[in-house]
């Protein structure tokens, strides 16, 4: 049995994230769409805490909402005059994407609910503690993930340096 | 009340249809883009709770969600240079306008 | 012997080849020239001092107690080792016969490269094209022949046999801008490559049966308490005879298989060695420059062949049939080539024929030869013939190349009393013609004397045909000789200069040539080279050959050589109607002569009418429209549905993304309704 806190808090952190996204995708204004996605973003991160995944949380919140939002806000501010509302939506595409939608989430909440409902509540156990986490990311031994740490390293580098050619302005 | 792992697989659901929503429906390609983030987010939702339900004390789902950061990331910036060089060409970000790509 | 001075005798012309292939174009022409001879000369002073030490220095690696030469392997690498037993190994076997082959080799290919220093220049000094190309084969042809000669394993001889047959169709295809002598160095190439391919079966089923490529296991034991020294042996061969009898096939369509193995060796080497009926590309061989005619189509590669059965005698005596066999093709084919060669007017044909010719009374005293009789006189004989006759017959091409260079042309119709402008040559030519015919005491009538006498010890019947053949030897060579330095006074056309002896590079190697032909009769090959390294005389002095003569054979054929060259001398020394009148008394005999027999054309029947004809063509056909066209069927169907469904292709990617998601769910509610 929870608390009454803690499901008053999962309450805030579910409705959030649905609330947000909704808008995220069907605000006209494209800065507010950012906007709604930062508060989604800062949600998951809450719900992180929740699940006491305190490290995956913050790394949700510095990369997620720090770095990948403000990307998106520099780029929107670069290729649209603000105030500007996008076009209304056919109603043909509309259609489109509200079946797919919601096939989706009839066919996935379906085999959500028949076979997840059963299964029990919140295990006991502390999630391992940071110490463990930093070595798990760097050791190289079975199970720890030096390798494909150094892999993400090497594909930031290439995304950094494939950003500069593909966003540089032609000299010509 | 108990809640169960349903509790948090639904919000993570309903965040992945908004997701496929946006990204057939919007025109605009960083809006677009938002769509694609929040499809993933919704996924790293799922690996954290599946982790810490069924796995409690392990950390393979966290390092997956944690890896699956850094390539949005990555794959964020690289979508933003393209779709910036895009509007340098056209003036506009619409996706009907970039149809050229094909056969 | 420290392994020093064969590493060098090997690598010096390979550096050669690739120093001058590499950077050749970018030196002088004098430079690469002299570079070249410098290599080949050193070469030629270390293959000395080998086979000086090999003969001469007594060592017991060398030579035993009782005076029996060994063979010795200087060095033996390991290669491709493919069983414990069955391994290629690259090494160096120092015996009697390749010992005397380094000796030819190095010096006729060091007289060619200073030679060539003349020759491939034109009266004003210019340069052929080329220069540096020319002198960079020719190094890769001496370190492949080199290396055939000294391997210790037929594997590695048929390595350097396939690259002196590479650098063979390299040299004859020098004017490679010429089609004729694009065409002449494919023929060689083909030809001797249907050859090798026997050559090949052959060795792997000798090697499948024995386990080993080595020529010390089919011919040799080991010298008890010396390593890599070895002993000559029948019970060697005969040991492996045996064995292959043993195995479990050991007969295949009535011949042993041994006999079927020793076949078809022989047949690389009939392809080598320009045997009927592959002698086809030699005589076409002659479009390269007259130095390659000298040193690869005279001297050196051609009697490959008669080396490779020398190497593996011992084996072919243990199989009759094969021996024999070899005689039967040597006599047809020194027949043969003798009688065209009195009819040919190209000055390198006559030549060409008579090297065949020559080449073949080698195969035939290799045949004869058995152990019973004087030692094995046939191989010595053998041996003795390919020595000298690489002398005078490198010394004859010599003088066909400085006649060619004075003249401008190969046909003797427009050389004629050449004997006053070109005195230097026409001596050289002279003595070589002397010591082709046979006549004492120039070199060729030893070794000839030699071979007669072992083909008289077998048979009468090839002995008096082998004695014909010779007779025709000296009428072919004079009537060259005369109708070249005689015939009629020489017409100087206006405008041209009139011939005259070459520069000392080209007239030095004549000249030392010819003094060689002369004196290397009295060389005592009898003590040198024997089949099992087992010596002939007692002791030896200057005169021994002369002592050792078989006077009722030797007068017989001096008196057929002398007799030859009178009826030659009579016909030919002064313009006459002789000739022609004999042409017209023969004329089919003379026509099939002239016309080589038609082999040419009958191959050009064989090949065009009724393998290309009749087996080619279908096969194209079949290629074209069958296989070709399936495939163009596929392409034509792949390329119209292409077309029909590429519509969907849009560029519109919201689209793709619905039908992807309709295609997941529709999966996944599949998926969802079978499973509950």
């Amino acid at each position: 049995m929870e608390s009454v806190g803690s499901i008053i808090v999962y309450v805030v952190i579910a409705l959030t994230i649905v609330i947000c996204s909704v808008f995220a995708v069907t605000t006209r204004k494209i800065l507010r769409a950012a906007t709604y996605l930062l508060f989604t973003l800062f949600a998951t991160a809450a719900l992180y805490f929740k699940l006491d995944y305190e490290f995956l949380g913050a790394v949700q919140i510095a990369v997620y909402a720090g770095g990948i939002v403000v990307l998106f806000v520099f780029s929107i501010l670069l290729t649209s005059h603000p105030g500007d509302n996008s076009a209304k939506l056919a109603s043909r595409k509309r259609a489109l994407g509200l079946t797919g939608a919601l096939l989706l989430l009839i066919v996935a909440g379906y085999s959500l609910v028949s076979r997840c409902n059963f299964w029990s509540a919140l295990p006991q156990g502390e999630n391992p503690p940071m110490s463990e986490i930093g070595e798990t990311l760097m050791g190289t031994a079975h199970g720890q993930y030096l390798l494909p740490f150094e892999a993400v390293s090497v594909l930031l580098l290439a995304c950094i340096i494939g950003g500069v050619v593909v966003a540089r302005k032609n000299k010509n | 009340m108990e809640l169960t792992i349903l509790w948090y697989l639904i919000p993570s659901l309903l965040m992945f249809c908004c997701g496929v929503y946006g990204f057939i429906t919007r025109k605009n390609m960083i809006a677009m883009l938002i769509s694609l983030e929040l499809m993933l987010n919704a996924v790293d939702i799922n690996f954290v709770v599946f982790n810490r339900f069924l796995f409690p004390g392990e950390l393979e789902g966290m390092f997956f969600t944690l890896f699956a950061i850094a390539l949005a990331a990555a794959e964020t910036a690289l979508a933003i240079a393209i779709i910036i060089n895009v509007f340098r060409v056209s003036e506009k970000i619409d996706v009907d306008d970039v149809t050229k790509m094909k056969f | 012997m420290e392994p020093v001075i064969p590493i060098i005798i090997l690598a010096l012309p390979l550096a050669m080849f690739l120093v001058l292939g590499l950077f050749g174009h970018k030196m002088a022409h004098r430079t690469a020239g002299i570079l070249g001879t410098l290599g080949m000369g050193v070469t030629m002073v270390l293959a000395y001092i080998t086979a000086f030490t090999y003969f001469f220095s007594g060592s017991s690696e060398f030579i035993n107690e009782e005076g029996i030469r060994l063979q010795s392997v200087i060095f033996n690498w390991d290669w491709l080792a493919f069983t414990d037993s069955l391994v290629i190994r690259l090494g160096f076997l120092l015996d009697p016969i390749s010992a005397l082959l380094l000796v030819v080799i190095t010096t006729i290919s060091f007289m060619v490269h200073l030679y060539s220093n003349g020759y491939m220049r034109d009266h004003h000094g210019v340069w052929e094209t080329g220069f540096q190309r020319f002198y960079a084969f020719l190094s890769l042809f001496s370190f492949s022949m080199l290396g055939l000669v000294v391997a210790t394993n037929i594997f590695q001889m048929y390595i350097f046999w396939e690259l002196v047959g590479a650098s063979s169709y390299l040299l004859i295809g020098f004017y490679y801008t010429k089609p004729s002598a694009v065409s002449a160095s494919k023929k060689a190439f083909i030809v001797t490559r249907f050859a090798d391919l026997g050559f090949l079966i052959g060795i792997l089923i000798l090697s499948f049966y024995t386990g080993t490529f080595d020529f010390t296991n089919f011919t040799s034991v080991g010298v008890e308490g010396m390593t890599n020294v070895y002993q000559i042996d029948l019970t060697t061969s005969e040991g492996v005879r045996n064995w292959i009898a043993t195995s479990p096939a050991p007969v295949f369509m009535g011949g042993s298989v041994l006999t079927w193995a020793l076949v078809l060796i022989f047949m690389g080497g009939m392809g080598k060695s320009a045997m009927m009926p592959l002698h086809i590309w030699l005589p076409d061989a002659m479009e390269g420059p007259t130095p390659v005619s000298a040193l690869i189509h005279a001297a050196t590669m051609v009697v490959a062949g008669v080396f490779l059965v020398a190497r593996l005698f011992p084996l072919y005596l243990m199989e009759e049939v094969a021996l024999n066999i070899v005689t039967v093709v040597g006599a047809i084919t020194a027949f043969y080539a003798a009688m065209v060669a009195c009819t040919q007017v190209d000055i390198k044909r006559v030549l060409a024929f008579s090297t065949i010719s020559q080449i073949a009374f080698m195969m035939v005293s290799l045949g004869v030869a058995r152990p019973e009789f004087h030692h094995g006189l046939g191989y010595m004989a053998a041996m003795f013939h390919l020595f000298t006759h690489a002398m005078f017959k490198a010394l004859l091409f010599l003088c066909a190349g400085a006649l060619i260079h004075a003249i401008g042309s190969n046909d003797y119709t427009d050389m004629h009393g050449l004997r006053k402008y070109m005195p230097v040559t026409h001596i050289t030519f002279l003595v070589g013609c002397l010591a082709i015919a046979g006549i004492i005491p120039f070199a060729g009538f030893f070794s000839k004397d030699e071979i007669l006498t072992a083909v008289f010890g077998q048979s009468i019947f090839w002995y008096i045909w082998m004695s014909a053949v010779a007779g025709l030897t000296a009428f072919y060579m004079f009537r060259l000789y005369y109708l070249i330095f005689w015939w009629k006074e020489h017409k100087v056309h206006e405008g041209h200069h009139a011939p005259h002896d070459q520069p000392w590079t080209m007239t030095l190697p004549l000249v030392i040539l010819a003094l060689i032909s002369c004196v290397a009769g009295f060389v005592p090959m009898g003590n040198l080279v024997t089949w099992n390294g087992h010596p002939m005389f007692e002791s030896v002095n200057f005169f021994t050959n002369l002592g050792a003569l078989d006077w009722s054979v030797a007068s017989i054929s001096l008196a057929v050589a002398i007799i030859a060259i009178l009826i030659a001398t009579v016909m030919y020394k002064k313009e006459n109607p002789l000739p022609a009148k004999m042409k017209n008394a023969l004329p089919r005999l003379w026509d099939w002569c002239y016309h080589r027999f038609y082999w040419d054309e009958l191959y050009m029947f064989i090949t065009h009418k009724i393998i290309f004809g009749c087996i080619s063509k279908p096969i194209a056909w079949f290629d074209r429209h069958v296989i070709d066209g399936s495939m163009d069927g596929m392409a034509w169907v792949t390329q119209r549905i292409s077309y029909a469904i590429r519509g969907l292709q849009s560029g519109n990617i919201q689209l793709y993304v619905w039908i992807y998601l309709f295609g997941v769910v529709l999966l996944g509610a599949i998926t969802a309704i079978c499973l509950f």
